[in-house]
């Protein structure tokens, strides 16, 4: 979901850093007041931060015959809250941008949208709605995380899509053609996360994962 | 959740991350950033600017991205550990 260093149009680049920087500095607020009001929360929080910096590492194989990486913003979304989350995964894109040359900082905004601020939310909302509705919380965990991970990638490939549009079928094939690439990929990939990000949840929470955490 | 669903879960990941060698898919395994990436040149575009630094060669880069791994799981381990132990202590 990296958009290359360079590859959106400065116009586009210019809209979503706009788009993501207030989201980012409302996280950060955020993420200032779990730690005054929880402190205990810091190892959850430096948990889920790792796990995002493990799993965005990873490139694995997919059937579609080409390799792409799992996000790990699911579980922070859902142990420290999505808004605190888009902190974290600012800062491993940023790490990624400065010293592996994968995605950029001009595209750091778009790629901040689709990891950091939409990825954790639609993992944090999945996961809430389905407990609502009655799943177990492993079940709630896992549909939470997986769609996260592919929500991420289908936001990207709408970012391409919207800068650059087929020349005859317009925006819709330019989307159609990006989430051939990106999204078919990443369906087996958000699978595995879902599965891992349950593990690990597990893992932390013991016997009883907690539920009241809030945005 | 039993340590033996846990494990389950594990195995069912590795699986799928397994599962285009052991089907034997065939495909280049490239990248699908790279693969955008030529798709956008396609279109006649040209990037507009260059990371200011790179790895200096795909050794290099596959150590940092090791390294960057290897300190998360790290971290995710030292914290399972303590709150395992913090458990313990409290029972």
């Amino acid at each position: 979901m990296h958009i290359m260093e360079g590859f959106l149009p400065a116009g586009h680049a210019l809209a979503w850093s706009a788009v993501s920087a207030p989201l980012v500095v409302v996280g950060a607020m955020r993420l200032r007041k779990i730690l005054r009001d929880r402190p205990e929360a810091r190892l959850t929080l430096a948990a889920a931060g790792a796990f995002a910096f493990v799993l965005s590492a990873l490139k694995l194989p997919s059937v579609t015959g080409s390799c792409s990486h799992p996000t790990g913003t699911g579980l922070g979304a859902m142990a420290v809250g999505p808004a605190a989350t888009s902190v974290i995964g600012t800062i491993v894109l940023l790490f990624q941008a400065l010293l592996l040359a994968h995605g950029g900082l001009t595209t750091l905004g778009a790629n901040v949208f689709s990891m950091a601020i939409a990825g954790p939310w639609i993992a944090f909302g999945v996961w809430k709605l389905a407990g609502k509705l009655g799943a177990p919380m492993g079940l709630a965990i896992f549909l939470g995380a997986t769609l996260g991970d592919l929500g991420t990638y289908v936001v990207t490939s709408f970012q391409l899509a919207l800068a650059f549009p087929d020349a005859v079928s317009g925006f819709g094939g330019a989307f159609a053609k990006f989430a051939t690439i990106f999204a078919i990929t990443q369906i087996p990939l958000a699978i595995a996360e879902g599965l891992l990000t349950v593990v690990v949840m597990n893992a932390l929470a013991g016997r009883q994962i907690k539920t009241e955490i809030r945005a | 959740m039993s340590a033996r669903l846990n494990w389950m879960l594990i195995g069912l990941a590795v699986l799928i991350a397994a599962a285009p060698m052991i089907l034997n898919i065939p495909g280049e395994y490239g990248g699908a950033d790279d693969r955008a990436k030529s798709a956008i040149e396609e279109t006649g575009y040209q990037p507009w600017f260059d990371s200011i630094w790179e790895p200096p060669s795909g050794e290099i880069a596959s150590m940092l991205f090791a390294l960057q791994a290897a300190l998360g799981a790290g971290v995710v381990g030292y914290v399972v550990g303590r709150l395992h132990g913090r458990r313990e202590r409290q029972q």
